[in-house]
């Protein structure tokens, strides 16, 4: 089963514990402006929004790689940036639609989400369940389940 | 190690940014944050020092586990001699501006002296400059960090700000960051004015690389993770209601102050309670709260983010307080609200939203406006001299002393004086409810008899958060003691203030020793840094930061009789709840702590406890 990350921003508390955790598991030190995952603060709303990379089945940073840096892991069905490869050019930062891959200027290459293989500390480290890591043909199983639950029909003894 | 091992010193009057490897000797006697911070005031200014002169230092420092994984691993402290107090000062605040001191790479930042002209310090890792803040100068705290931000064309950097309260240091004036989180007591915020500092912007990428063993830490901070989360307070209560879930709770004890401490108990307490705060307006059908939030690295998350009712008096023509922002801690609750007697939920957040904007601490601006009230009510204070009617229970008198104080108009100037000055100007020093100049916090001493001994021996003043019996007399935690009596009190205090210390040195909120005791810190710091922090140590080292503290105070001309409550809570008994009859034992207990701690009749530590504390 494809899973993939489940984002339900209600529950977010802005915490940055999934940043934390990140960071760590690709840098090694717990340093939020390494993580491949932000947590927007709109503060004005009261709300809190964890975003990351998608990925995309079609992927638009992988197409517009000029060296093939940004590989499908098939295991997990994540973009993966090979840094080895990865020449710095930024091409994949201006395709991306979404904005979720980014240059590290101090190494010269990019960064996006590789879902940590399969097992993403983001959602780990989540403690209130805003990050998920759910059947990828499944997301809406939990909004669908509490539809399901509010439909009104009264249980009938056979 | 959890210690970035770097401190950033900035003397203002020389304009000058010098990095320093921290002492490392007092980090192994003194932890961090509050405790080592202490350690480098005490040991670099003359304890008489007036505290608004430039020779007065102001330290901001992180501890060993702030910006890491550890739950509530944001905190930092604001170490100084308090305006207000005239003690040692050191107020906690949480947000993110500490995890970034610490991802910017310093433990803390000392400042010295004074600046001739208005400035904020920036840093971006290892840089760190003084920049002109005249363009900052009389913007409030909200308008600093959004310009800062602009300026640098980075909404990515953490902002620390004093608004026009500092500046104009009004004594009870404090620090906010991450627009409402606050070093919030002492008038911490009075100190930074007098410095000519506006704010402390920082950026840091370097991140936290140091933890000892790594591995063992992440299995440390989780196993305390899910002590959190299954415990009721900091599961349930504490996310759903905030600190607010307190109102009811304290008032059906007979232990809430009300109107300047003449009552323990609020009529309208459940109105101005978190339970109200769920509840739909009648106006727009929406609640007050909009949901909670976390500072960083928090697993508890008690923050309240609200919405203020559009439709309220005081901000009806004011579309900027409209926006959500943060919304109501019950201490706040509590001073704007039943200290003056006043059941309007929308004035309290109106006044909760001033005292952040503008830099000043709700609780003794609150308690303030209650002791103002009360010699306008016994005609100590006639209308012309307030400039208006301020009986309590007025919302309206309410919301425009505040806005007078944060604008310094008129008699918001004498409110700026905090109470104890207020009420000595005037004559009658035995309405100020406060201890070593510093107001109470909602709990009434009468009903929770720990709380007296408490207060009168903190050493920055009266204060909830230097021995919250409150969670042993109220809540069991971590055993049921009787609020009515003083039996085993002494006893009780010295375990939560020296416990607290190593809370606060640590660099984690106090809140998680709701299901935290020390033996669940102890791994995640004995994981971070090196050297032992065995639970005998850490006991040692929370009693050493009490006592240290204390020296201090004695030095700065502090005495036994500065550990004393208001005449009021002492002779005048409580007239309803389970307290009825009852006025403070402090008398009682007071002795007995001091033999407890190992201190003297006079409250001077032994020789033979400074020996055995190595102090």
């Amino acid at each position: 089963m494809q899973k993939s990350l489940h984002i339900d921003p209600a529950k977010c508390t802005g915490c940055l514990q999934c940043e934390m955790a990140c960071s760590y598991e690709h840098t090694g030190a717990i340093n939020p402006s390494k993580s491949r995952i932000k947590v927007f603060d709109f503060e004005h709303e009261g709300r809190k929004v964890p975003y990351t990379c998608t990925q995309c089945a079609d992927a638009w940073c992988m197409n517009a790689c000029p060296v093939d840096a940004i590989v499908l892991d098939a295991a997990t069905g994540a973009k993966v940036v090979k840094e080895a490869i990865c020449v710095g050019c930024k091409v994949c930062t201006i395709a991306c639609p979404f904005g979720t891959v980014n240059y590290m200027a101090d190494v010269g290459k990019v960064q996006k989400c590789d879902l940590c293989g399969g097992s993403p500390k983001c959602a780990e480290a989540c403690p209130t369940a805003a990050i998920t890591y759910v059947d990828a043909d499944w997301t809406g199983l939990d909004r669908m389940r509490a539809w399901a639950a509010k439909a009104n029909t009264a249980a009938v003894a056979a | 190690m959890g210690w970035n091992r770097k401190v950033l010193r900035v003397n203002l009057s020389a304009g000058t940014c010098t990095p320093e490897p921290l002492n490392m000797a007092w980090a192994n006697d003194y932890l961090g944050s509050r405790g080592l911070a202490s350690k480098y005031l005490i040991s670099e200014i003359d304890p008489k020092v007036d505290p608004l002169s430039p020779d007065n230092k102001m330290i901001m420092a992180t501890g060993p586990l702030t910006g890491t994984m550890a739950s509530t691993g944001g905190r930092y402290t604001v170490v100084t001699k308090g305006a207000l107090t005239n003690a040692i000062a050191c107020s906690n605040s949480g947000g993110f501006f500490g995890a970034e001191m610490k991802f910017a790479g310093w433990d803390m930042i000392i400042f010295e002296g004074k600046s001739p002209k208005p400035v904020y310090l920036y840093v971006e890792n290892d840089k760190a400059e003084l920049r002109d803040a005249a363009h900052l100068w009389g913007k409030t705290c909200w308008e600093a960090e959004e310009t800062i931000k602009r300026q640098h064309q980075d909404p990515l950097i953490r902002v620390s700000s004093i608004g026009g309260a500092g500046e104009n240091q009004v004594m009870f004036a404090c620090i906010v960051n991450d627009l409402h989180r606050a070093a919030g007591r002492s008038g911490v915020g009075a100190v930074m004015g007098s410095k000519n500092l506006k704010a402390v912007a920082i950026r840091g990428t370097k991140g936290v690389s140091g933890i000892k063993d790594f591995p063992a830490f992440l299995a440390a901070t989780n196993a305390a993770k899910k002590v959190l989360a299954d415990n009721a307070v900091t599961g349930q209560g504490l996310p759903k209601y905030g600190t607010q879930v307190l109102m009811n709770v304290i008032n059906e004890m007979g232990a809430l102050p009300t109107r300047n401490h003449r009552d323990v108990q609020f009529e309208e307490a459940g109105k101005i309670s978190a339970e109200a705060m769920h509840e739909k307006r009648p106006s727009d059908g929406k609640a007050q709260l909009v949901t909670n939030a976390a500072c960083f690295g928090c697993t508890i998350a008690c923050g309240r983010i609200s919405k203020i009712d559009e439709t309220h008096f005081s901000v009806k023509n004011s579309p900027k307080y409209w926006g959500a922002s943060g919304g109501l801690e019950y201490e706040a609750a509590w001073a704007l609200g039943a200290a003056n007697g006043v059941g309007d939920l929308e004035a309290l957040q109106y006044a909760n939203l001033l005292c952040n904007e503008h830099g000043m601490d709700p609780i003794s601006f609150g308690a303030t406006v209650g002791a103002a009230m009360e010699m306008y009510e016994t005609g100590i204070l006639s209308k012309e001299q307030i400039g208006l009617d301020a009986p309590f229970g007025s919302a309206e008198a309410l919301c425009q002393l505040v806005e007078m104080t944060a604008h310094g108009k008129g008699f918001g100037k004498e409110l700026g004086l905090g109470s104890a000055r207020l009420c000595a100007k005037y004559g009658h020093p035995e309405l100020s409810m406060s201890v070593k100049g510093q107001e109470f916090p909602a709990y009434d001493s009468r009903g929770i008899q720990g709380m007296g001994l408490a207060y009168a021996t903190s050493n920055r003043g009266a204060c909830h958060l230097r021995g919250y019996t409150v969670a042993s007399e109220v809540l069991g935690i971590p055993v049921k003691t009787d609020p009515l009596t003083t039996d085993g009190k002494p006893e009780l205090v010295k375990a939560f203030q020296d416990a607290t210390g190593i809370f606060d040195s640590a660099g984690i909120c106090v809140f998680t020793s709701f299901a935290w005791t020390l033996a669940d810190v102890q791994p995640q710091l004995q994981a971070a840094c090196e050297g032992d922090w065995s639970m005998d140590k850490l006991n040692l080292v929370g009693e050493r930061i009490w006592n240290m503290e204390r020296q201090f105070n004695l030095a700065a001309g502090l005495s036994a009789k500065d550990d004393d409550l208001p005449p009021r809570l002492k002779t005048e008994p409580a007239k309803t709840g389970p307290a009825k009859g009852l006025v403070n034992g402090l008398d009682k207990m007071k002795p007995e702590y001091y033999k407890v701690r190992g201190w003297d009749s006079a409250g001077v530590p032994e020789q033979a406890t400074l020996q055995r504390l190595g102090l």
